[in-house]
């Protein structure tokens, strides 16, 4: 197998409040091929978005910093930059696109300037070349009569067509990877299904990776290639997507799959996964599953579980795995 | 009937949401302005012409405005006195906005210690009565008009560096801050070309209502022989030159006095349509 575009190991967000630190994101590791697409699953909290700022040294608050060995990605090492190596890589290379499209872009700036500056910051583009480009970009992200459409401001677009402006934006930079944090959370069903498209044949025609976070599973069946199940700040299991999808053998992951209403069409009651994620600041020693799981052992409580790779590309982190789809 | 008449006048003209006041102060600013432009050919007399056979003459229909004690006319001298003043106006709220807005954003934007030194400086300068602390200033630098705008723009930035730093601290928490880093923007980039542009309509606001302010300043710097000397025409002398004549010939001082009531007012109600009008738009 050749070298993955995006390796990550044991990647680490942790806050420092008063004297102690507080391991918010611990030791995620993971790679993401040439034209992958990873989603990056798990509840609100678990540290998805933190991971992906953290990958883009983009942390929310100052007394938040990343820690972990390596972070490869064309041939640098994302951890070993300093601020102005980083720099040069954003948007060149790591684009990243977000929730809510109406308060991501600048709502004074024409939404052509706003995709050229990118574009002539990284490739260096006169104005002209930069603009004919940003059309050629909205064009490409299916903004209808991009030639005259260049020149709205924000908001000017609906949110569907926001959201295919902030993709150009990202795009124009040209980046390898893209980390799409919860793109479709803020738009209506139809438009996430256009958005969801409009990311799969920016693939197909870009060979982008992407890094899809979302805690929706439809969307991340419909679109992604492996799935990564975060938990509590820690990645818990990481496989195929068919895989994944119709043999889970992490209980959360399990339990998540069971709480999707597709999976039981009949129930009256939606099934839930009972009880609460542990705090971060409060760990249990052993697995922070452990107090929801419906397979704890004593060795759970005791013993935090590695993630370990169970099959040829399948990850766990669990001691007692399930053995085939469905909590027994 | 007047009621509806009225209603139509702005329905027709489309004088709804402060429009009829940013009218109303944009028509005064311009009118002083184009009297200040055309001066020498508005003004009936040269304003420094001296004429000792009409020394402290009444208003009548060659000298609508009268003439002072050195026999000067008093409306060409409040006419090319609008130049000085306009000028004074102008000038005087640029440097504080410059200066304020770029103290003010780079300060919300770094924070920390650097935040906390800008703040201590507003707090120092704060503390003295806006006033005392220009002329200490002006009485260091000596008289002039110079001297003026330099202790304006040393006493006056530090309402826009609040103002502005209000805004950047709320702005640079925002989204498209974060968007605009995830592109690789620099920080100078992010802030001057993203930020600053979003957090400029409360000074701009500000901006007019401060001219007022300035303006007055002006004058009352003027009136007690620290701004503009002598023989320029300019209103706030005017006013002070001809308070000693205030119960012989009221007419030296209150021509002047109403020139700058105008201007003001022109500059109030510009900044309350501009900030209606604003308003509106967010």
């Amino acid at each position: 197998m050749t070298t993955p575009l995006l390796q990550v190991r044991g990647l680490s967000v942790i806050a420092r409040t008063g004297q102690r630190d507080i391991t918010l994101v611990d030791r995620l590791s993971f790679d993401l091929g040439e034209g992958e697409i990873l989603g990056l699953v798990g509840e609100s909290g678990s540290g998805k978005t933190l991971a992906c700022r953290g990958l883009m040294r983009l942390l929310p608050a100052p007394n938040l910093r990343v820690e972990g060995q390596s972070v490869r990605l064309a041939g640098h090492d994302l951890l070993q930059l300093d601020e102005a190596g980083m720099r040069r890589l954003r948007g060149r290379e790591l684009g990243m696109i977000f929730q809510n499209p109406s308060s991501h872009l600048d709502p004074l700036m024409r939404i052509g300037e706003q995709i050229a500056e990118g574009i002539r910051l990284h490739q260096g583009a006169s104005r002209r070349e930069a603009r004919a480009e940003a059309i050629e970009v909205l064009r490409q992200v299916g903004i209808p009569d991009p030639q005259s459409r260049v020149d709205n401001y924000p908001h000017e677009f609906s949110g569907g067509m926001r959201q295919r402006a902030m993709i150009a934006v990202a795009l124009g930079c040209n980046p390898r990877v893209l980390i799409a944090d919860e793109p479709t959370t803020a738009l209506d069903v139809t438009v996430q299904a256009q958005i969801l498209r409009l990311l799969l044949e920016l693939r197909d025609r870009r060979g982008l990776s992407m890094i899809l976070i979302s805690h929706d599973l439809g969307v991340v069946a419909q679109t992604c290639d492996s799935i990564a199940v975060m938990y509590a700040g820690r990645l818990c299991e990481h496989g195929a997507k068919h895989e994944m999808l119709a043999r889970p053998r992490h209980p959360y992951s399990a339990g998540l799959l069971a709480c999707h209403p597709a999976a039981q069409p009949e129930a009256v009651r939606m099934t839930t996964i009972a009880g609460q994620p542990p705090l971060l600041d409060d760990l249990p020693a052993g697995c922070r599953f452990e107090s929801r799981c419906p397979q704890a052992m004593p060795l759970c409580r005791q013993q935090l579980p590695e993630l370990l790779e169970a099959s040829p590309g399948h990850r766990l982190a669990c001691h007692t795995p399930l053995l085939a789809g469905g909590l027994s | 009937m007047s009621a509806t008449f009225a209603l139509r006048v702005r329905l027709a003209w489309n004088l709804g949401n402060g429009r009829l006041t940013l009218y109303c102060g944009l028509a005064i600013v311009l009118g002083w302005c184009l009297l200040a432009l055309c001066a020498p050919w508005v003004a009936p007399f040269d304003p420094l012409l001296q004429n000792g056979d009409l020394r402290l003459a009444e208003p009548s229909l060659a000298h609508p405005f009268g003439t002072d004690n050195f026999g000067r006319d008093v409306l060409s001298r409040v006419i090319w006195g609008a130049r000085v003043d306009l000028q004074m106006a102008l000038i005087g709220v640029i440097f504080p906005f410059l200066l304020g807005t770029c103290i003010g954003a780079v300060s919300g934007y770094v924070g920390v210690w650097l935040d906390n030194a800008c703040m201590r400086l507003i707090d120092i300068v704060l503390a003295f009565p806006f006033l005392v602390l220009m002329l200490a200033i002006m009485a260091i630098l000596g008289p002039g008009l110079g001297s003026f705008y330099i202790a304006m723009a040393l006493v006056g930035w530090v309402s826009y560096a609040r103002l502005i730093r209000s805004q950047i601290l709320v702005l640079k928490q925002s989204d498209f801050a974060l968007a605009a880093r995830s592109l690789g923007f620099s920080h100078r980039r992010t802030l001057f070309g993203h930020l600053l542009p979003n957090a400029l309509f409360g000074s701009v606001v500000f901006c007019m209502s401060d001219a007022v302010l300035v303006l007055l300043n002006g004058a009352a710097v003027s009136y007690l022989g620290l701004g503009v000397q002598p023989p320029t025409p300019e209103w706030g002398t005017m006013v002070a030159e001809g308070q000693s004549f205030i119960t012989s010939a009221w007419w030296i001082c209150t021509f002047p006095g109403l020139a700058v009531v105008t201007l003001a007012m022109g500059f109030s109600l510009l900044a309350d349509g501009v900030a209606e009008r604003l308003g509106d738009r967010s």
